[in-house]
């Protein structure tokens, strides 16, 4: 896989909790290209956001562990990086806008302290006091929220959720990076105000061709911001194809159920189809993590571990009904 | 503005509440058994005297009588005398007062400087052995009253090891710098006596440390958790992932919201400082404001209880706005809420 801008390979992850040992990431495989636009699809709780903050090695450690696991950008693996060349990733590498803006701002700092931050040490170039602040102005501008110059002597309480979403929306995109992570950016505000949100962005990226990895619950959302498609299931990717594909043609008992399961206006929640709960991470199936909810579940995936098989033109699916002895 | 009409706010309820204070300490002096004058005069004293003297201090008026006289000289500045000293009260608490002041103000900074600085190394390094240390420290600190380890102090570094001083403020060849403030150390600082600066502040050392353990001990325990709380937050995730030095993220955009909790509980640990001082002072043999205040209390002196009492609450109230100033400033949900409410 030379070429590729990401690639995580193998990724474990465990969480100490009072009650035990949570066995979250089971081996997350995934490949990103070079201005391709990803998303990843799974339900509440199935790992992705702990995911992507192993990508940018933020994983809040205790109680988070990588226990196993490569995560190499442009070939370099982010996990073996001394912490002055993991910060030189992030930023101006990868910049991640995270699903709640109000928890990811600090609410005693003005938007205009924050921002300015990210500008001074995310970028590339380093530049002076006054074109930082000419940068976040300009910065705000683009994600089109009014008076710029007010808003970076503001709080993150005097702004509406989705104003602190554009805020969020212009950190990362104003230290440029060469792969943004749009972690289910608007599931926490006004249905009014998701749309507006989305499209934003989606111009954004497009502007600056940016390679994204765009994830979401909504599968509509999906067939809308993504090239190709990763869907993850309790802590591995289960099935990845390019879109056309995945929605023509998806492999996975998984995907099958979600695809089943989209609404057919709104676009909201994706479980209800398969019937079934995303297991207990503390004591999870031995074998294929899907085993108990899965209508084709035989002796084999009690034991064993399915991982990804390619199956077809850049289709990838991890169930051993694809797979031959 | 929204810090001008906080504090307007706050000095408002303050009167309120001193004046409460007022009334209820008042009664509570007048309501204890005993006869204070025949008490400060003797029992050998003649009646005629005795009538005279209570005449003098209007304890033969009715309570609310009394109370007026006593408000209206307080207003003036004038809290009466006492029936021991037969000096003004007003005197005696200057005399007495800055001692106290200067031993609980040095506590009080070492208890927030070193309480802090624990509590956010332990909280840095949670589930480490020096978090371990500390959370040992803090179970000891806040179970033991501060008069055991003044105690444990004067015995261990005063007696056995002699490195303290055992009593007072100053060793007896050090003459006194020209009293000021009154607090010797600030009085040696400004007339450049830096012998008795030097000796003035290890004299304080026990007594001082004895006073803070305390209070420090529950300053690193409320700061160690909202340290290891805030370091899982995602606001602190999203600045390292932008690329911000994870030490310049830890000191200012970790430090800054995680000092709330421990800045706001500061008042209330400095009250029990003011409270535990009685005892030490008595230990160390420091000639204070709360060892003046429990003669007072034993003698029945009335007038210099309601003073004692007045003043303590007046620190009380002065010290709680402050905290509440550096929390509003700390913190721009305050400002920002005082500044929309009324
Ligand atoms: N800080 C933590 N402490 C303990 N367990 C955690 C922690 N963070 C995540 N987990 C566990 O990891 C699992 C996956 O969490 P994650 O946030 O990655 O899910 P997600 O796919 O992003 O879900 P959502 O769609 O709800 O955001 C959760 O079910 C939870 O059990
Ligand atoms: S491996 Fe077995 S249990 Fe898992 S999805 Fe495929 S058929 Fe179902
Ligand atoms: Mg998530």
């Amino acid at each position: 896989m030379t070429g590729a801008l990401l690639h995580v390979q193998g990724l474990k992850v465990e969480f100490k909790v009072y009650e035990g040992v949570l066995k979250v990431l089971n081996g997350v495989q995934m490949v990103v290209h070079e201005g391709e636009r990803m998303g990843l699809v799974g339900e509440a709780g199935c790992g992705k956001t702990t995911t992507m903050k192993c990508v940018l090695r933020i994983l809040p450690s205790p109680p988070g562990k990588i226990t196993a696991g490569q995560i190499l950008f442009h070939g370099r693996d982010v996990l073996k990086m001394t912490f002055h060349q993991v910060q030189r990733v992030r930023g101006r590498g990868i910049a991640m806008i995270f699903q709640d803006p109000t928890a990811a701002l600090n609410p005693v700092f003005t938007i205009g302290d924050q921002l300015m931050s990210v500008i001074k040490y995310g970028s590339r170039d380093s530049l002076g006091a006054r074109e930082v602040r000419s940068r976040a102005v300009a910065v705000l501008h683009e994600v089109q929220l009014p008076d710029p110059e007010r808003i970076l002597t503001n709080y993150p309480i005097q702004l509406s959720g989705g104003m602190r979403q554009r805020v969020c929306i212009a950190m990362a995109l104003s230290t440029e990076p060469e792969l943004l992570i749009a972690d289910e950016p608007t599931t926490s505000l006004d249905v009014t105000i998701q749309d507006q949100i989305l499209r934003l962005l989606n111009a954004l990226v497009e502007r600056r061709s940016t390679s994204v990895i765009f994830i979401t619950h909504s599968l509509g959302v999906v067939r809308e911001m993504a090239d190709r498609v990763y869907v993850m299931y309790a802590g591995s990717i289960i099935e990845s194809a390019a879109k056309e594909e995945l929605f023509s043609n998806p492999l996975h008992p998984y995907t099958q159920g979600l695809m089943r399961a989209v609404p057919k206006l709104t676009g909201g929640g994706i479980a209800e189809g398969i019937p079934g709960r995303i297991p207990d991470y503390l004591n999870p199936p031995a074998g294929c993590r899907f085993q108990p909810r899965c209508p084709h579940a035989w002796a084999r995936c009690v034991n064993e571990v399915p991982t990804l098989h390619e199956v077809g033109q850049g289709h990838e699916v991890a169930c051993f009904r694809f797979q031959e002895q | 503005m929204g810090i001008l009409k906080l504090v307007g706010k706050r000095l408002v309820l303050s009167v309120f509440v001193l004046f409460g204070l007022s009334i209820l300490i008042f009664l509570i002096s007048r309501v204890l058994p005993g006869d204070p004058v025949r008490m400060a005069l003797g029992p050998r004293a003649p009646e005629w005297a005795v009538q005279n003297m209570r005449e003098q201090m209007h304890l033969d008026k009715p309570l609310y009588a009394q109370y007026y006289y006593w408000l209206s000289g307080a207003l003036r500045g004038d809290l009466g005398q006492s029936l021991f000293t037969r000096r003004a009260v007003v005197d005696d608490i200057k005399e007495f007062l800055p001692a106290t002041m200067e031993l609980v103000l040095f506590a009080g900074v070492i208890m927030a400087v070193f309480g802090i600085l624990l509590g956010a190394v332990a909280g840095r390094y949670s589930n480490t052995w020096v978090d371990n240390s500390v959370r040992i420290f803090s179970y000891v600190g806040v179970v033991t009253p501060s008069f055991v380890f003044a105690i444990l102090f004067l015995l261990l570094f005063g007696y056995v090891l002699r490195w303290f001083p055992t009593a007072g403020r100053l060793s007896p060849g050090i003459t006194r710098p020209q009293v000021i403030t009154g607090m010797v150390t600030l009085d040696a600082l400004v007339t450049g006596n830096f012998a008795a600066l030097g000796d003035a502040l290890w004299h304080m050392v026990l007594p001082a440390v004895s006073l803070a353990l305390g209070g420090m001990a529950q300053e690193a325990r409320i700061t160690r958790s909202t340290i290891s709380d805030n370091l899982r937050k995602d606001y602190i995730a999203a600045a390292k992932g932008f690329g911000i030095p994870e030490r310049f993220v830890t000191l200012k955009y970790l430090l800054k919201p995680s000092l709330i909790p421990t800045v706001s509980i500061l008042g209330l640990d400095f009250a029990s400082l003011l409270g535990n001082a009685f005892l030490v002072e008595l230990i160390f043999n420091w000639p204070g404001f709360s060892r003046y205040g429990i003669n007072a209390m034993l003698r029945k002196d009335l007038n210099a209880v309601s003073a004692v009492v007045m003043v303590l609450g007046v620190v009380f109230v002065i010290v709680n706005i402050l905290v509440d100033l550096v929390v509003a400033g700390l913190d721009p949900r305050i400002r920002l809420g005082a500044e929309r409410g009324k």
